[in-house]
């Protein structure tokens, strides 16, 4: 039997599903439409309502799969795994996408070691051959210095991460239809060594550096931890999130999960704001992929005006009161 | 409580340079590094085996060369070491290194826990960890930033993991493989004696007719991705820099200017 569809793995979050589930249709519809087959979107949660899946056919899917158990409701690896492995030796897919998440850079390796299947991680680009239908993926290596390309020629179904924010959703189309197809779970795809007992919230708040449209980072310029209200004040008037260097991290000033570079997490927002930030090749390989970079420094040979669309060189302490006033009167919504 | 940790030895990439005229690195001098976020899950193994008792083995599948990088986590404290070396093995991907991890801890055996680093800094991918996890069909979680206890009597631990929204707290019986984030340790310097240790240690080199592994899924024949073209991405933008200087009001307006030619005010 010959491989055909391309999948996206819907992710959801609390029974509702992520934004990511989106912009993956978006990636998907592109091949689907070049590879002249469906698009399916696979979603194992926890029982979800019809109109939340028939938002994913408005998003782009020609038909919605949905696995739904109470054991699909937390992530574990091994039983997302096994219901993933079992689906695609039934129906295999030609394509297989998931969100280079947290959990999607956990389940495909998992599932793809299973399959022998090639997987290639944080894909920016893919494209199709149109004449072996070879999936042309795109990404960047070695701290963003190379882009790669890589296919599978021999394998299928052909597997890839794709990195949030490195495209848009498509438009919402409610004219548009399709299926939902639900699945109900199987007992034998129960792995039920690990368990999920507990958890807790990011303390600063909610927004996450990888999914969001602004990213204003601070680094060793900010001189401590205190002065970070003043980049939250400009995330709140640009409706971002704070992001810091490892350096601000490395002191306290910020934790972890907010650090962006090699060491950190890799951001592609639309716009990223590093005030502070020298820009040392580690910080430069976690954002230089944005699209509007703009920069605030005192030393006007630091290496993050190099990668910068707009730079101020000049004292922050003084140019970011200035801006907050600025952008306060904006009355920007 | 016995540990093995899969280490990667990669180019000291934090300080790699660019040649601005053609926009490609250069590679001359660059010097070979244990992957900086591996040095996370050796000291917690470390750690875990101050606390618990057993022995902390590290494992790497690379060049001959590549017994300097299980040196140096032998001097950071480390019990032993094996060098998974064979021409067969080259020009493996993800899968192919997995696979060659995973028949070699099955040959060492007697494990409680491999701990993984998050990704390598080279390859970016975090793929392997996983994959060997998936090889060898026992528990994972990946991207822990702590571990809340460990029940060496009851064989199980309690760890907690990064997402998107936060932490979780996951249980796993014993074996497990995790792989580690850099907020769960502060890894410590070699230290004079380890260093002696080190250089002192033999270290075993096994090829693939030592671990059984099948030749069709080894190196490049056994890896289903194929690299096909590398670029190097001009780094500079170009972009307008103006002075606060002269006059950080004018500055500022350009900026907010600037901001809203791009739609993003």
């Amino acid at each position: 039997m010959k491989h055909t569809g391309v999948w996206a793995l819907a992710e959801t979050h609390g029974g509702k599903l992520r934004d990511v589930s989106f912009e993956l249709l978006a990636r998907g519809r592109a091949l689907a439409d070049q590879l002249g087959c469906e698009l399916v979107s696979v979603v194992m949660a926890e029982p979800m309502p019809q109109e939340e899946l028939q938002e994913l056919i408005a998003r782009g899917a020609d038909r919605v799969l949905a696995v739904e158990g109470e054991a699909l409701g937390d992530f574990i690896a091994e039983t997302h795994s096994n219901v993933l492995c079992g689906l695609i030796g039934e129906r295999r897919p030609e394509v297989v996408l998931a969100a280079a998440t947290f959990n999607g850079r956990t389940l495909l390796p998992h599932a793809a070691m299973r399959l022998h299947a090639g997987l290639t991680a944080d894909c920016t680009g893919l494209a199709i051959d149109p004449d072996t239908r070879d999936l042309i993926q795109t990404r960047p290596a070695i701290g963003g210095n190379i882009l790669a390309t890589i296919k599978s020629p021999n394998h299928r179904p052909q597997m890839a991460t794709v990195r949030p924010k490195s495209t848009r959703p498509l438009p919402r189309d409610a004219a548009r239809t399709g299926e939902v197809e639900r699945v109900a779970f199987r007992p034998q795809w129960l792995d039920g060594r690990v368990r999920k007992i507990g958890e807790r919230a990011d303390q600063q708040d909610e927004a996450n550096i990888q999914e969001t449209d602004v990213v204003v980072a601070g680094g060793r310029g900010m001189k401590k931890a205190e002065h970070f209200a003043m980049l939250r004040e400009l995330a709140g008037h640009l409706h971002g999130v704070v992001g810091a260097s490892r350096d601000a991290v490395d002191r306290g000033w910020a934790v972890y999960p907010r650090q962006v570079g090699l060491s950190g997490k890799t951001v592609t927002p639309k716009l990223y704001v590093a005030v502070g930030i020298s820009g040392a090749i580690q910080h430069l390989a976690g954002m230089k992929t944005a699209d509007v970079i703009m920069a605030i420094n005192a030393d006007e040979d630091a290496p993050i005006f190099q990668v910068a669309d707009f730079g101020i060189v000049g004292d922050l302490f003084e140019v970011l009161p200035l801006l907050n006033d600025r952008l306060a009167q904006e009355g920007n919504p | 409580m016995n540990i093995l940790v899969p280490i990667k030895q990669v180019p000291e990439t934090s300080n790699v340079k660019m040649d601005p005229s053609t926009g490609t690195m250069i590679r001359d001098g660059v010097e070979s590094i244990v992957n900086p976020l591996d040095l996370y899950a050796i000291e917690t193994a470390n750690q875990l085996k101050e606390r618990h008792g057993g022995k902390v083995t590290v494992l790497t599948m690379g060049p001959p060369s590549a017994h300097k990088a299980l040196r140096e986590a032998i001097a950071m404290g480390c019990d032993d070491a094996v060098l998974l070396t064979d021409r067969a093995f080259a020009g493996a991907d993800t899968w192919a290194t997995a696979y060659v991890l995973a028949r070699a801890i099955e040959r060492i055996g007697g494990y409680d826990l491999i701990l993984c680093g998050e990704r390598a800094t080279d390859g970016d991918t975090g793929q392997v960890g996983p994959n060997i996890a998936a090889a060898l069909n026992i528990p994972l979680a990946t991207y822990v930033s702590g571990i809340e206890s460990v029940d060496t009597g009851r064989g199980e631990m309690s760890v907690w993991r990064m997402t998107e929204h936060g932490y979780e707290q996951l249980l796993l019986p014993l074996p497990a493989l995790l792989t580690v984030v850099k907020e769960i340790s502060f890894p410590r310097l070699p230290t004079l004696r380890g260093k002696q240790r080190a250089r002192a240690s033999e270290i075993p080199a096994w090829g693939a007719g030592d671990l059984g592994a099948e030749a069709d899924k080894i190196g490049l024949k056994g890896s289903p991705t194929r690299v096909v073209k590398i670029e190097s991405p001009k780094v500079t933008r170009g972009g307008t820099v103006v002075k606060a200087a002269d006059g950080p009001e004018q500055a500022v307006d350009q900026l907010v200017a600037f901001l809203r030619g791009r739609d993003l005010v």
